[in-house]
C-alpha cells in the first residue's frame, strides 16, 4: 500500500521531471561554484601571503570570488525558479484533476460524503504535497549531492582530514531520525487539543445568544479556559521537545566542526597539513554538516506527503459517473414521458419508489401531490438522471432514459428545485447558467417569465449584481425565481418544478403560471410537485403515497372519486366556508 | 475595522506597546529571551575569533603550540551555544504560547459580555479568525520577532565591534557593503509579505471554489455545466499559480542577491586584507576572520528586516484583536448600579440590586428601536404586560416580532422611549437580575456539545437529575429522550448536530422550563416539531406557562389561539390586538394570516392521512 503511494507520488512528477532535473543540475552547478570560493581564497593565501606569487593575484582572486558568487547566484535563482514552477505546476494539475473528478462523481457519492472533509483534502492535503515537492525534493537532492561531491573532493585534498570530517555525521543522522519519529505523537496531541479548542470556540460563538440569554458567561469561560489552557500546554510540549532537539543537534554539528578544527590544527602543527588545505576543510565542513541536520525534518515531511497523497488518491479512485449512452434525436412532438413499473431504493436500502407507472403527453401539465417522503423528489432526480434506476422503465420520447447520454437528457429535461443553489457570481451569470451562449434578450425574457426581472432591475447593478456574501442576499422567493429563470433559459422540452415556488407569494405564483403557459407559443411538458398549489390548474393530478400511485386523473375526475384527493378538496372547501363565517363559535378563546 | 487589509504603511508603536503589554505576566521569559538573543549573537561572533587565534597561534608558534586550551574553549563554547539554543527556543515558545493564550482568553472573556448587536454585525467566521490565527500571529511577533530583532541587532553590533577592534581600516572596507544589504533586505521583505498575502487571497478563492462546486454539484449536473465550471475554476487556479510562482521568484532572487553582496564583502576583505598581510600590518588570522565575518552579515540583516516587515504587515491584525478586547459592552450595569452594595443571596425577595426580585407589570413606553442609523424597525410601541399573562405575537417575517422579544429580555435596549418594570426603567436595574428571571427558546435551537442532561441543566446549573427529568416530562420530551441510544446521557454532538431539529427544540424547551422563569419567551419554538408531538407539548405548556409572563411568537394556530392576548405586528407597530375571537371578527390582518396558515395546516393534516 505504502509502496503504491510512493509510486503515486513519483508519478505526479510526470511532465515536470525535466524541470526537476534541470533544477538539480543548477543546484549542482551552484554548489560546485560556491565550493570553488574557499579554493580561490586558499590559493590566494597560500601563494601570495605565504608564498612567492605576485601581488596582483590577490585582486584576481577577489575578482574570481565575486564572479563565482554571481554565477552561483544565477544558478540558485534558476533552481528556485524551476522548482517553484515544477511544484506549483504539479499542484495546479492536482487541483484541476480533483475539481474535474469531483464534478463527475455520481450523485449517490455526495449523499454520504462530507463536503468539509473533501474540501480539506483538496486544499490542505494538496498544500502538504506541494510543500514537500518544492522544499524537500530539493533538500534530499542537496544532501545527497553534498555528500557525493564533497566527500571525493575532500578525499582528494586529504584523506585523514576527510575521515575527521565525517566522524560525527552518522550520529546526527541517527539522532534526528529517532527524534522526529518521537515528536510525531506530540504533534498529533497538540493538533487534537487545537481542534477541541476551536470547536468549543466555534460552538460558543454560534450559540452566543443562548449563553447571553441564560447569563452563562462564567460557565462558558470556564469551559473555554480548560480547552485553551490544554492547547497552550500541549503545543508547548512540542516546543519543549523541539528546543531540546535543536540544542542537541547544534551541539552535535559543532562537535563535528570542532573535530575538524582541532584535529586539523594538530596536524598543521606537526607539519603534515598545509594551512590552506586546513582552512578549506574548515569552510567545507560547515557546508556539509548543516544540511544533514535537516534530514529528520525531510523524513517527517516525506511521511506527511505520503499520507496526503493517499487521501487525495482515495478521491481519485472513486469511479466517475458513466458517460455512456447515445444522444437523443429530435422528435416531432418532444416531451413525452412514459414511466412503467419504476422502482428505486437509495444506497441505504430505503425503498422510495415502488412499481410506479404513469405517462405524460407532450405539452401536458402533470401535478404530483403527496406527503413529504412519498418519493416526489426522488422521481424528479431520476428524470434528469442524477440517479439511475435499475428496475422498471422510463421512456423519454420513446427511448429508454438509461440509454440516452446524460448530457442529452439534461438538455431536454430541466429542473428547478425548492431550495435552489445559486453560485456566488453575478445574477446574470446565474441565469445564464441555464444556457451558455444565450443572448441578453433571451436572458431577460426568461427572467420576465419567472417574474424576477423587475426585482433584478431594482438592484443597483442590475444583472451584474453579485449573489451571496460579496453581494446581495436574496430572499427565498427571489432565489427560487432566479432558479426558475435559469431552468427556463435552458429551454427544455420537459420542465420540472420540485416545490420550486414554495416561497413565492400566491399572486406572483399566479402570474408565473400564466406566463409559463403562454411562453413563446410553445407548450412545454411540465411536471410539478407542490405541497400547496391550486392544483385545479394542472391537466392531470397524481397523488403519490409511499412511492406508489395512489390516484391519477383530472381534477374533476378525482373530486368525484372518493379518495385522498376528494378528501383534501373537502377539507379545503370546509375551511374556506368556516373562515368566511368567522368568528367561529365555540372556538374563540374561552379564558 | 479601521483597515480592511494588511497593507499598513507604517508601524503604529502605540498599538504594539499594547500588544507587548500582554507579556507583563511573563516578563521573566521576555528578559531571559532578550539576554539569550544577545548571548547567542556574542557567541556567534566569538566563534570565528577562536578559529582566528588558533590559526594565528599555529602560524606563530608551530610545533610548540599546546592545543589543550583551545579544545577546552571550543568545548565550552559548544556547550554554551547549545544551551543558548535550547534556552531561546524554550523561552520564545513559552512566551508565544502563553501570550497567545492570554490574548485569546481576554478576547473570549470580552466576547461573553458583548451584546447581541455586536454579534449581529459580525459573522462567526470573522470572529473565529480573530480568536485563532490573529492571536497566534501576534504572539509569534511578540516572542520570535523580539528575539530576531535582539539577536540580529546585537549580532550586527558585535560583528562591527570585533571588526573595529581587529582592524578599523579593514572594518570600514568590509562594512561598506552593509548599507546596500539593509536597503535591499528591507525592500524585499516587504515585497515578499505583500505577495504572500496575494497568495493567501487566491488560495481562499480556490477553497471557496471547491466548496461551491460541492454544494452545487447537483445543479451543475442538472445543467450539464461541468466543462464551463472547470474553465471558471481553472482561471482561479491559474491566478493562484501565478501569485505563488511570483512569490517564489521573489525569494529566488532575494537570497542569491544578498549572498552575492556578501561575497563582494568577502572579496574586499581578501584583497585589502591580503595587501595588509603582505605589508605585515595585520595577521593572516585577522584576514581569515574578516573573510568569515563578511559572510555572516546578511543573516542578521535579513532577520531584522523580516521582523520589521512583519510588524508592519500585522498592524491590521493587532488593531482588530485589540479593538475586540477594548470594545465596551453596549448593554451592562450602569456605574451607579455597580457602586451600590450588593444584597446577599440570603434574601429571596430581593434581587442583588436591592429591588424586588418579582415584578407585577412591564410597560413599553413610546419605545423605538433601530439596529443601525438606517431607520427604526420598532416605532412608537406602547404596550403593557402583566405577570402571568400569555401574549402571542403574529405577523409576517421581518415585521419586528423577535425584536420586541429581544427588547423585553434586554438583548437590545430601546433607542427611544423606555421599558419599565413596575415603573422602574430596566436600565436602572442589574442585567443579572433580568437574566435570572427570563428564559428564551430561540427559533434555531442551539445546543452545546455534551449530554442531553447537561444541555437541559444549562438552564439551571444546580438542578438535580430528578428536576431535569421533570422539566423534560413537562414539555413532552421525556419519551423522546429515553428513545435515544443512551437516554439522558446521549451525546448531542457538536451544536446538537446528532439530534433532529425537532428534538433540539424539545431539549431547548426543557432547558428554558427548568429555569422556572418569570418571563418565558418562545420564538417559533415549536416550528420543527411535528403536529402530534406539538399537541402533547401544548398540554404540558399550558401548565408551564401558568404564572409566568409568556411571550409567544408562533405560526402554529393552536398555540396562538389559546393566548390571553394576540398582537398583530406589521412594520414595527401593533396593528391589531385582542383575543382570537375578537380579531377574527375584525376580518383584517389576523383573519388573513389565520386563513393562510389554516390552509397550510390542513394540507399537513391531510398528508398525515395519506401516508
Amino acid at each position: 500500500m505504502a509502496n503504491e503511494r510512493y509510486k503515486a507520488l513519483w508519478d505526479l512528477t510526470h511532465g515536470q521531471r525535466a524541470r526537476y532535473a534541470a533544477s538539480l543540475g543548477a543546484l549542482f552547478a551552484g554548489i560546485g561554484l560556491s565550493l570553488l570560493v574557499p579554493l580561490a581564497t586558499r590559493r590566494a593565501i597560500d601563494d601570495v601571503v605565504l608564498g612567492e606569487a605576485p601581488r596582483w593575484w590577490l585582486g584576481a582572486a577577489a575578482a574570481v570570488i565575486v564572479a563565482l558568487s554571481i554565477l552561483s547566484a544565477m544558478c540558485m535563482y534558476a533552481k528556485g525558479r524551476w522548482v517553484a514552477e515544477a511544484s506549483h505546476g504539479i499542484a495546479r494539475r492536482v487541483r484541476m484533476r480533483l475539481y474535474d473528478h469531483l464534478q463527475h462523481l455520481p450523485c449517490p457519492y455526495f449523499d454520504s460524503a462530507e463536503s468539509g472533509d473533501l474540501v480539506q483534502r483538496c486544499t490542505s492535503d494538496v498544500e502538504t504535497l506541494r510543500v514537500f515537492l518544492s522544499m524537500q525534493v530539493v533538500q534530499i537532492g542537496r544532501a545527497v549531492l553534498m555528500l557525493a561531491i564533497l566527500v571525493p573532493l575532500l578525499a582528494a585534498l586529504d584523506l585523514r582530514m576527510t575521515a575527521a570530517s565525517l566522524v560525527v555525521i552518522p550520529f546526527i543522522i541517527v539522532y534526528s531520525t529517532w527524534f522526529f519519529g518521537r515528536v510525531k505523537r506530540l504533534y498529533r496531541c497538540a493538533d487534537e487539543s487545537e481542534g477541541a479548542m476551536t470547536s468549543v470556540l466555534q460552538e460558543n460563538l454560534t450559540g452566543i445568544r443562548v449563553a447571553r440569554a441564560f447569563g452563562r458567561e462564567r460557565f462558558e469561560i470556564a469551559r473555554f479556559a480548560a480547552k485553551a489552557a490544554a492547547f497552550r500546554d500541549d503545543s508547548f510540549a512540542v516546543s519543549r521537545l523541539m528546543a531540546r532537539y535543536w540544542g542537541v543537534s547544534d551541539a552535535l554539528c559543532m562537535t563535528q566542526v570542532g573535530a575538524v578544527l582541532l584535529t586539523g590544527g594538530a596536524w598543521v602543527i606537526d607539519g603534515s597539513l598545509s594551512v590552506g588545505t586546513y582552512f578549506a576543510f574548515v569552510s567545507y565542513i560547515n557546508m556539509l554538516v548543516w544540511p544533514i541536520r535537516q534530514l529528520g525534518r525531510i523524513l517527517t515531511d516525506l511521511g506527511k506527503a505520503v499520507v496526503a497523497m493517499g487521501r487525495i488518491e482515495e478521491i481519485l479512485e472513486v469511479a466517475r459517473e458513466s458517460s455512456d449512452g447515445r444522444p437523443l434525436p429530435a422528435a416531432k412532438q418532444p416531451g413525452r414521458i412514459v414511466v412503467r413499473n419504476l422502482s428505486f431504493a437509495h444506497g441505504d436500502g430505503t425503498q422510495t419508489l415502488s412499481e410506479l407507472s404513469f405517462a405524460v403527453e407532450p405539452g401536458e401539465t402533470l401535478a404530483i401531490v403527496g406527503p413529504s417522503g412519498s418519493g416526489k423528489s426522488t422521481l424528479m432526480h431520476l428524470l434528469v438522471r442524477l440517479y439511475d434506476y435499475r428496475e422498471g422503465t422510463v421512456l423519454l420520447d420513446g427511448r429508454e432514459l438509461r440509454s440516452i447520454a446524460r448530457s442529452s437528457v439534461r438538455r431536454r429535461v430541466c429542473a428547478a428545485l425548492q431550495d435552489p443553489f445559486l453560485f456566488s457570481r453575478t445574477i446574470g451569470a446565474n441565469v445564464r447558467f441555464g444556457r451558455e451562449g444565450a443572448s441578453e434578450g433571451e436572458m431577460i425574457e426568461a427572467a420576465e417569465t419567472a417574474c424576477i426581472h423587475d426585482s433584478i432591475q431594482g438592484f443597483e447593478e442590475g444583472y451584474q449584481t453579485m449573489v451571496g456574501e460579496r453581494g446581495v442576499t436574496l430572499s427565498g422567493g427571489q432565489r427560487q425565481r432566479v432558479a426558475l429563470s435559469r431552468a427556463l433559459l435552458a429551454d427544455p422540452d420537459v420542465l420540472i418544478l420540485d416545490d420550486a415556488l414554495s416561497a413565492v407569494d400566491a399572486k406572483t405564483e399566479e402570474r408565473i403560471r400564466t406566463a409559463l403557459t403562454e411562453r413563446r407559443g410553445r407548450r412545454t411538458t411540465q411536471i410539478i410537485a407542490h405541497r400547496l398549489s391550486t392544483l385545479a390548474h394542472a391537466d392531470r393530478i397524481l397523488v403519490l403515497s409511499h412511492g406508489r400511485v395512489c390516484q391519477l386523473g383530472t381534477h374533476d375526475q378525482l373530486v368525484a372519486d372518493p379518495g385522498p384527493y376528494s378528501r383534501l378538496w373537502g377539507l379545503q372547501t370546509t375551511l374556506e366556508d368556516e373562515l368566511a363565517r368567522s368568528p367561529t363559535p365555540g372556538r374563540s378563546n374561552g379564558r | 475595522m479601521r483597515r480592511q487589509d494588511d497593507s499598513g504603511a507604517s508601524v503604529d508603536w502605540l498599538t504594539w506597546k499594547r500588544v507587548f503589554g500582554f507579556t507583563r505576566a511573563h516578563r521573566r521569559y521576555l528578559v531571559v529571551l532578550g539576554l539569550a538573543g544577545v548571548a547567542t549573537a556574542i557567541c556567534d561572533t566569538i566563534f570565528p575569533l577562536i578559529t582566528r587565534s588558533l590559526i594565528d597561534a599555529i602560524e606563530e608558534r608551530g610545533a610548540a603550540l599546546d592545543l589543550a586550551p583551545y579544545v577546552a574553549a571550543y568545548a565550552a563554547l559548544t556547550a554554551l551555544l547549545a544551551l543558548q539554543v535550547w534556552l531561546f527556543i524554550y523561552c520564545a515558545e513559552r512566551l508565544a504560547k502563553h501570550v497567545s493564550h492570554d490574548i485569546r482568553r481576554a478576547g473570549f472573556d470580552r466576547l461573553q459580555e458583548l451584546s447581541f448587536s455586536y454579534f449581529d454585525r459580525r459573522p462567526v467566521g470573522w470572529l473565529m479568525a480573530r480568536m485563532t490565527s490573529d492571536c497566534d500571529r501576534l504572539s509569534n511577533i511578540v516572542a520570535w520577532g523580539s528575539f530576531d530583532m535582539v539577536w540580529g541587532s546585537s549580532s550586527l553590533v558585535a560583528i562591527t565591534a570585533v571588526m573595529f577592534a581587529l582592524d578599523w581600516r579593514l572594518a570600514l572596507v568590509v562594512l561598506s557593503v552593509v548599507p546596500v544589504l539593509v536597503v535591499v533586505s528591507g525592500r524585499f521583505q516587504r515585497l515578499l509579505l505583500v505577495s504572500a498575502r496575494q497568495v493567501r487571497k487566491s488560495n481562499s478563492i480556490v477553497t471557496a471554489g471547491y466548496n461551491e462546486s460541492l454544494m452545487g454539484v447537483r445543479t451543475t449536473k442538472a445543467f450539464g455545466r461541468e466543462k464551463e465550471n472547470l474553465a471558471h475554476f481553472g482561471g482561479q487556479v491559474e491566478r493562484l499559480y501565478t501569485a505563488s510562482v511570483g512569490n517564489a521568484l521573489q525569494s529566488a532572487v532575494y537570497l542569491p542577491l544578498v549572498l552575492t553582496l556578501g561575497s563582494i564583502g568577502t572579496a574586499l576583505a581578501l584583497m585589502a586584507g591580503g595587501v595588509q598581510a603582505l605589508a605585515g600590518t595585520v595577521s593572516l588570522g585577522t584576514v581569515l576572520a574578516f573573510i568569515t565575518y563578511s559572510r555572516h552579515f546578511f543573516e542578521p540583516v535579513q532577520e531584522v528586516a523580516a521582523a520589521l516587515a512583519e510588524l508592519q504587515m500585522a498592524q491590521a491584525s493587532a488593531e482588530r484583536v485589540l479593538g475586540l478586547i477594548a470594545t465596551e459592552p453596549e448593554i451592562g450595569d450602569s456605574a451607579e448600579l455597580r457602586a451600590r452594595p450588593r444584597v446577599g443571596p440570603g434574601d429571596s425577595e430581593l434581587a442583588a440590586d436591592g429591588l424586588p426580585r418579582r415584578f407585577r407589570t412591564v410597560e413599553f413606553r413610546g419605545v423605538g428601536f433601530g439596529y443601525d442609523s438606517k431607520g427604526e424597525v420598532i416605532t412608537d410601541l406602547d404596550l403593557s404586560l402583566s405577570a402571568g399573562e400569555t401574549v402571542a405575537l403574529v405577523g409576517a417575517t421581518g415585521a419586528g416580532k423577535s425584536t420586541i422579544a429581544g427588547l423585553l429580555c434586554r438583548f437590545y435596549e430601546p433607542t427611544r422611549g423606555a421599558l419599565l418594570f413596575d415603573g422602574t426603567d430596566y436600565r436602572e436595574r442589574s442585567l443579572e437580575w433580568l437574566q435570572s428571571i427570563t428564559a428564551v427558546v430561540f427559533q434555531t435551537p442551539h445546543l452545546f456539545r455534551g449530554s442531553v442532561r447537561e444541555n437541559i441543566r444549562y438552564g439551571r446549573l444546580d438542578a438535580s437529575d430528578a428536576e431535569v427529568e421533570e422539566a423534560a416530562r413537562l414539555v413532552a420530551a421525556h419519551e423522546m429522550i429515553l428513545s435515544l441510544d443512551r437516554g439522558y446521557e446521549s451525546d448531542v454532538g457538536e451544536c446538537g448536530g446528532r439530534l433532529s431539529s425537532g428534538q433540539r427544540q424539545l431539549v431547548s424547551l426543557a432547558r428554558a422550563v427548568i429555569r422556572d422563569p418569570q418571563i418565558l419567551v418562545l420564538d417559533e419554538a415549536t416550528s420543527s416539531i411535528d403536529a402530534e408531538t406539538e399537541e402533547r407539548i401544548q398540554r404540558g405548556l399550558e401548565s408551564a406557562l401558568q404564572g409566568r409572563l409568556s411571550l409567544i411568537i408562533a405560526h402554529r394556530l393552536t398555540t396562538v389561539r389559546s393566548a390571553d392576548r394576540i398582537l398583530v405586528i406589521d412594520g414595527g407597530r401593533i396593528v391589531e390586538q385582542g383575543s382570537h375571537g375578537e380579531l377574527m371578527a375584525l376580518k383584517m390582518r389576523y383573519h388573513e394570516l389565520y386563513a393562510g396558515q389554516s390552509m397550510r395546516e390542513t394540507l399537513t393534516r391531510w398528508e398525515a392521512t395519506v401516508s
